[in-house]
């Protein structure tokens, strides 16, 4: 017989009472896991909605001359020779050494025609990229399916009198109008877009890229670093980075984050008081079996070494259940928090840190009335005899 | 331990009181007791409910600090003691029967009266040998895997004796051994504790009973916080 032995057999014995102890830390745990796994997977899924929601660093050839536009309105009809990308090169943009940064990388020719006389310009795209990066175009038709189906802006349809379903001759092709974009307030009203490989060969240019947009998140480093490796491999590029849109990006999701972590502090903090609640009910109702051990003569450490046992064992027994239930509520509730949510996974450090929280908690909570109760005076202990 | 010689008693209680204090008011649960215990000694503490029997029987256990006085424990003034050191003598020196038997719901017969022998570093095997010769000394070898409440009260009373003397204590302190029993399970406590004390076992009993204290060599009777020797 070891004093371990009278710690094992109480919780052995008494399962009605570890069960309710091992429960009480699991709810806190669990409640404190549960809510900064979905507050990790959520942080996660918006970053990942935040890096496809439009671009933030925009990519165009170099060029001596100025701009000769302002807000939007062209200001002169001057034409300058445009220096175009090869497309074979655009895949070396994801080389850079911060690729895992990269979102969309949206290509786009650019160029015009005419249509019923009418000077138009075309805009070729991946249609794919293209719209998960302008999540926010709306259509009236349908979205693009077929290569040779066109979206046609707001404004180049009143002009050129376009409908859904109309056939439109784009060089010696036809395309079908498959969607008319609502108005967006931007170029895009007044632009045909179709495929980048259809246009480029209406526009004769076959192999090129006049720009391209491309749609990234720095979690772990500054944009203007993105934007310097990107130039690094596209001398000839201007490269941009539109630092507002980052910002505000950032701005989000900081503020989601410190959101969910105070609302975790107070979690811990109702966690925490519910452990030690139970455990100090549950050592202060030993008072009469304390007596017993003190009058057969076993001293103060040797009743401290039998509670903090049980405590580490229940802290253990609590943490790593509670981290599992956590855990598994978190991958079954996030479906119905979040659209499409998915769990961002076990995290091992948050399972450390849950078990050693707990832990800590259920010795933190025996330990003041372990004292208090092996320090009482062996015949007051014994007076609830 | 040292034997006890011809002018030296295995415990001597010296001008012993005890005061409670209750709000302003105290209460005198034992004033100015003198006597002294031999060794192998049957001594009856008697008395009436509220008399302050049981907090002698506390006192003489060094688990209750008097107000006054010296309890000398084969010369050892045993509240000169820390705390701690007492637990220690409490362990070495005296065994208590208490009230109502005490067990540990949760522990076995077998554990039960291992318990006090799990702060002593005695060996495993050595502790298993000592606890079933005294759970065989007192009828209950065959129920050594038996929880406390799958037991009788005598039978109960049994494991409370065998936790008590497993360790060989010169000093067998029993709070009402026979109170909770009916009178046949009573006489075969009372029987086993004679037993006991023929063995050379000192006891220290309180009771309210006569006729537990008939089987005491002596009796002290304690009436009011005072006591009266026979």
């Amino acid at each position: 017989m070891r004093l371990r032995n009278i710690s094992f057999n109480n919780l052995r014995r008494r399962k009605a009472k570890m069960i309710f102890l091992v429960t009480g830390l699991l709810i806190g745990i669990a409640t404190i896991v549960t809510l900064l796994s979905i507050t990790e997977s959520m942080s996660r899924d918006i970053e990942d909605r935040l890096d496809q929601f439009g671009a933030n660093i925009v990519m165009v050839p170099k060029s001596d001359d100025l701009s000769l536009s302002y807000g939007g309105i062209s200001v002169g009809g001057v034409n300058y020779q445009t220096v175009e990308f090869d497309e074979a090169r655009i895949p070396e943009i994801r080389t850079i050494e911060n690729s895992n940064n990269l979102g969309m990388v949206a290509p786009k020719v650019l160029g015009t025609t005419k249509i019923n006389d009418r000077n138009v310009l075309l805009m070729g795209v991946e249609f794919e990229t293209e719209l998960t990066l302008k999540n926010w175009w709306q259509f009236e038709g349908s979205p693009p399916s077929q290569a040779n189906d066109l979206i046609i802006g707001s404004q180049a349809a009143a002009t050129l009198k376009l409908a859904v379903g109309d056939t439109v001759k784009l060089g010696d092709k036809d395309f079908t109008v498959a969607a008319l974009l609502k108005p967006t307030g931007a170029s895009e009203d007044n632009l045909i877009i179709g495929d980048l490989h259809q246009f480029q060969a209406v526009l004769g240019k076959e192999g090129k890229v006049s720009m391209v947009e491309i749609a990234a998140f720095c979690r772990d480093c500054p944009i203007t670093e993105l934007v310097l490796q990107v130039a690094g491999k596209f001398p000839e590029a201007k490269v941009t980075a539109l630092k507002q849109a980052v910002m505000s990006k950032m701005q989000s999701i900081e503020m989601f984050k410190n959101f969910s972590y105070g609302i975790a502090v107070l979690v811990i903090a109702i966690g925490s008081l519910l452990v030690f609640v139970t455990m100090m009910g549950s050592v202060n109702e030993r008072t009469r079996e304390i007596g017993i051990f003190r009058a057969i003569g076993f001293r103060r450490g040797h009743v401290m070494q039998i509670i903090l046992l049980e405590a580490l064992l229940v802290g253990l027994l609590g943490g790593v259940l509670g981290f599992v239930a956590g855990n598994s509520i978190a991958a079954a509730v996030l479906p119905f928090v979040m659209k499409n949510g998915t769990f961002a996974g076990v995290n091992t450090t948050l399972g450390g840190v849950s078990v050693l929280l707990a832990v800590s908690l259920s010795l933190l909570a025996s330990l003041y009335p372990a004292h208090k109760a092996s320090k009482l005076d062996p015949s007051e202990a014994l007076r609830a005899l | 331990m040292t034997t006890t010689t011809e002018n030296m008693h295995l415990i001597e209680i010296q001008d012993i009181s005890k005061t409670y204090k209750s709000g302003d008011s105290e209460v005198h649960a034992i004033q100015h007791m003198d006597f002294y215990i031999d060794d192998g000694e049957f001594v009856g503490i008697m008395g009436q409910s509220g008399s302050g029997k049981s907090t002698l029987l506390s006192i003489l256990g060094g688990l209750n600090h008097p107000s006054n006085g010296k309890i000398l424990l084969d010369t050892l003034d045993v509240y000169n003691l820390t705390s701690e050191q007492r637990a220690d003598l409490r362990s070495e020196y005296i065994g208590v029967i208490f009230q109502s038997f005490q067990l540990i719901p949760y522990l076995t017969v077998l554990e039960n009266v291992k318990m006090p022998m799990a702060i002593t570093g005695m060996k495993a095997k050595k502790q298993h040998e000592m606890a079933m010769s005294v759970l065989k000394k007192v009828g209950l070898e065959n129920k050594a895997d038996r929880l406390p409440d799958q037991l009788s009260g005598g039978e109960q009373e049994r494991v409370a004796i065998a936790r008590a003397i497993v360790n060989n204590p010169p000093i067998l302190l029993a709070d009402e051994p026979t109170g909770s029993l009916d009178s046949k399970t009573a006489d075969e406590i009372m029987s086993l504790l004679k037993q006991l004390n023929e063995e050379g076992q000192t006891i220290i009993m309180v009771t309210h009973n006569p006729d537990a204290c008939s089987h005491a060599s002596r009796t002290i009777t304690v009436k009011d916080g005072t006591c009266m020797i026979h």
